[in-house]
């Protein structure tokens, strides 16, 4: 049974990695404009276009 | 008639506003002005034109032609303005009203194309906003600002730009607190479910090795997650006061101690869950009430639509001066569409002066030589000269921040329900703690301890302390959905014990815009022609009026035109002398106070009569009337009381109704309801109410575009949704009434609960299920029974 220290550990660290994950979004301020990327992908790229012109 | 002239209106391809005249045309395209022409060519130079592939007429009018931003040339202003810079980069953001669909996002986003000075743009569209990395060694910030404007998308700079810097908000980081204790959450209610479940006896290790666990994971949820309700309950109880926190701590430090002795002793699991969940649960209770609106500010005063910089003239030339700088004495310059930023006497010019953000009256005032204009008005028209009498802060507008409504603490204007409560249930939850202490106390200490501190644990208000942020947050976003924003869940409460509603008139009972205009005299349509073609050469806002009352028509060369500002048009067509103005302009007297609003007309010396211009009384204004026996309705204007009979229809008691206030006037009446132990309730619309707005129990702002400008206050509601009124009224009742409610439901919770507490027999098992039970009664019921209410006051 001793496996089991090693699993709850595995598991423990897992999921610490993601709360880190989650802190740096929050820093990074990738969670501060949830709108806005919503209606930016709906536009076309027009950069190529405009060169080869 | 009508139906035809629709048909033919042809519309601005730029902005969608009817073209009045057919100059401007490229490529088949029709604009309605040269700005409208200007940036679509602007556009097209640069190969932009998918601009309008996204939508129809995503232009904002140019009406405005003249760009006057010399003013950001000076160091000490763009100082205060953008947010960073190095040699090589400046980084700035603006507020931009305008912004509102894709096609402003796509166009914002590729100005580098027009400019390549230009790094990168950033639009986020919610909180209007444009920020820009820029080279400031080729691309000035005034240069910036014109090329925006010279798109249609002028930036918003006010004076609150260049003061809000100095007190940004301390960013608090409740997400963060969620996470982690969500976290803690779920890891410790794994590692108990082995205890649950039942450990045999050779796997003692286990059971240990959990606890410890167990203890390590309620660490961060105590310490980093829980403090904030440590910190507040101590603070509270400096200031002698016993608020909701206070269990709470109480309750969060009784299980994390019983939990680290339990496991420590080996006594038992302890309630690690129990805690992670209540620290957890409060915090989403936490945020689920502080609903934030990114597109409208409350705290908005003077300062944010006052300009930044001021042109003096000194030794005979124009300087642009910051505004804090600006003294009494000094001669200023202001242009069309530019705002008075201070008292002042008029020298020179003729000024036409629009109030409109202070009094709400859309149409603008004439004022003379020698008059004190004071600040806050927009000049429109041409230049005019004046001189400074009074500072900045001192003037008859902004002297009623210095008022001590604005400078008292906010926060405790009335006590909400879980203030009133959370005192009595303190108290109680601590008797029956101690008493079940000492009644165990004689035949067993430790049944006393446990019995103790299970009381605490159980008791904890933690449904109580759900039940109104889950209300409120429901309820706040019913009034969302009907277009009725309040700054807090508080004002929710605050709405029900309203008993006496002030109402402002000019702006706020009557509509700002969409005034209608009303001619009584019978006109050829040869006149009307003359007419058209005579005000169509007027920028004055009641010619434009007049002009699109007459819909259409084909405009004839006009000779000898002269305007004179704030007084009317003379102009021969065809040999018929035209004239158009006030009384006094046609025939030298003046008639009284009203003749503001009114436009005379007179053709080759046959008088025609005059276009009126009616306020409309907002929608549902008959609705507001009716509440009047269960509340009382006063009006407060600032106007001359010659509408005072129309008035009389909706007030039933001609005593209430206040003419001529001063802003100050305004604030000192809603003081003397409340001296006399009324809660008021203050709707307004403009900055001559903002000191009202404050001091009443619950300020409410009008205004017909939520993203205007709008005074300070504790709710903003939409002129389209003022008709509700009554109904927002009924149902904040019933909110509270749902509070009411559910707090009898984690009563009950707590009842059961403590019979088993108080014998010193709670299992932590029993705690863990009742805990998250009750919070998920709470939650169920309250939405539920909101949005029930809402159903019932048509609201949904």
């Amino acid at each position: 049974m001793s496996i089991i220290y090693f699993l709850i550990g595995c598991s423990v660290f897992m999921a610490l990695v993601f709360l880190g994950a989650f802190f740096w979004a929050q820093r990074s301020g990738q969670n501060d404009d949830l709108y806005t990327p919503s209606i930016r992908m709906l536009l076309d790229d027009t950069k190529d276009e405009k060169s080869e012109k | 008639m009508t139906e035809n002239a629709i048909i033919e209106k042809t519309i601005c391809y730029h902005c969608g506003d009817e073209c009045l005249t057919p100059e401007f045309i490229i490529e088949d395209k029709h604009f309605c002005c040269h700005g409208c022409k200007s940036v679509f060519q602007i556009l097209s130079e640069n190969k932009l034109c998918s601009y309008y592939n996204y939508n129809d007429h995503p232009g904002a009018t140019r009406t405005k032609t003249d760009k006057r931003f010399d003013y950001l040339n000076e160091p000490s202003i763009i100082r205060d303005l953008i947010d960073y810079t190095d040699e090589k980069i400046t980084i700035v953001t603006f507020y931009i009203p305008h912004i509102h669909c894709s096609s402003c996002l796509w166009l914002l986003e590729q100005l580098n194309k027009i400019n390549p000075a230009i790094y990168n743009c950033r639009v986020d569209f919610l909180k209007k906003q444009l920020n820009v990395r820029f080279d400031h060694q080729k691309l000035g910030l005034r240069q910036l600002v014109e090329l925006l404007f010279d798109i249609g998308y002028e930036p918003l700079i006010s004076l609150q730009d260049i003061i809000k810097k100095q007190n940004s908000t301390t960013k608090d980081n409740l997400v963060q607190k969620i996470a982690v204790a969500g976290f803690c959450f779920g890891n410790v209610m794994l590692l108990s479910f082995p205890e649950y479940f039942g450990l045999s006896a050779h796997e003692q290790t286990l059971r240990h090795f959990f606890g410890w666990l167990n203890i390590l994971f309620c660490i961060p949820a105590v310490f980093f997650s829980g403090s904030g309700y440590f910190v507040s309950a101590w603070q509270n109880l400096r200031n002698k006061v016993l608020n909701i926190d206070f269990p709470l701590a109480l309750g969060i430090a009784v299980l994390f101690l019983r939990t680290v002795v339990e496991i420590l002793t080996h006594t038992g699991p302890g309630f690690g869950d129990t805690l992670c969940g209540l620290v957890f649960f409060l915090l989403i209770g936490k945020f689920v009430q502080k609903k934030t609106y990114n597109h409208i500010s409350f705290e908005r005063d003077y300062r944010s639509f006052f300009p930044v910089a001021v042109h003096i003239i000194a030794e005979g030339s124009e300087k642009p001066t910051p505004l804090s700088q600006l003294r009494i004495h000094h001669r200023i310059v202001v242009r069309n569409n530019e705002i008075i930023p201070a008292d002042a006497i008029l020298l020179k010019g003729e000024a036409l002066i629009d109030f409109s953000f202070v009094t709400g009256e859309s149409v603008p005032v004439s004022k003379t030589l020698g008059e004190i204009i004071y600040a806050g008005g927009r000049q429109t028209g041409e230049a005019i000269e004046m001189e400074v009498i009074k500072p900045v802060s001192q003037s008859y507008l902004t002297q009623l921040w210095n008022n001590e409504a604005f400078t008292r603490k906010q926060g405790n204007r009335m006590q909400t329900f879980n203030e009133k409560v959370s005192k009595y249930f303190t108290v109680v939850l601590l008797i029956i703690a101690f008493s079940s202490l000492i009644f165990w106390l004689s035949t067993d200490i430790t049944r006393g301890l446990a019995a103790f501190t299970a009381v605490l644990i159980v008791a904890c208000p933690c449904a109580l302390a759900l039940s109104t942020p889950f209300t409120m947050s429901a309820a706040l976003s019913i009034f969302d959905r009907n277009l009725f924003y309040l700054k807090n869940t508080a004002a929710v409460e605050q709405m029900a014990g309203i008993d006496t509603i002030v109402l402002d008139k000019t702006g706020t009972i009557t509509t700002g815009e969409g005034n209608t205009i009303k001619n009584d005299s019978i006109l050829s349509e040869y006149q009307k022609q003359l007419i058209y073609s005579v005000c169509i050469n007027s920028n004055h806002p009641l010619s434009k009026m007049i002009c699109r009352s007459i819909v259409n028509m084909q405009r004839m060369a006009v000779a000898e035109y002269r305007e004179i500002a704030g007084q009317g048009i003379a102009a021969t067509i065809e040999r018929h002398k035209i004239r158009i103005g006030s009384a006094k302009f046609l025939f030298g007297s003046a008639e009284g106070p009203s003749n503001a609003s009114s436009v005379h007309l007179m053709i080759d010396e046959d008088y025609l009569g005059y276009y009126s211009f009616i306020h409309n009384y907002r929608v549902g204004m008959d609705k507001i009337s009716a509440l009047e026996p269960a509340y009382r309705l006063h009006l407060l204007s600032g106007d001359q009381d010659h509408e005072q009979y129309e008035l009389a229809g909706f007030f039933k008691n001609i005593k209430r109704l206040h003419f001529n206030q001063s802003p100050q006037d305004k604030l000192d009446f809603i003081q003397l309801l409340q001296e006399q132990g009324a809660k008021v309730m203050m709707i307004g619309d403009g900055l001559n109410d903002s000191g009202a707005l404050k001091q009443s129990d619950l300020g409410i702002a009008v205004t017909d575009n939520v993203n205007n400008f709008s005074p300070g206050s504790d709710a903003i509601l939409d002129g389209k949704s003022f008709d509700k009124l009554p109904a927002f009224l009924r149902f904040s009742k019933d909110t509270v009434k749902i509070i009411h409610f559910s707090f009898l439901i984690s009563l009950t919770y707590n009842l059961v609960g403590l019979s088993y507490a108080v014998t010193g027999k709670l299992s932590p098992l029993t705690a863990a299920v009742l805990m998250p039970l009750s919070t998920v009664t709470i939650i169920s019921f309250t939405s539920i029974a909101a949005h029930v209410a809402a159903g019932k006051r048509k609201l949904l």
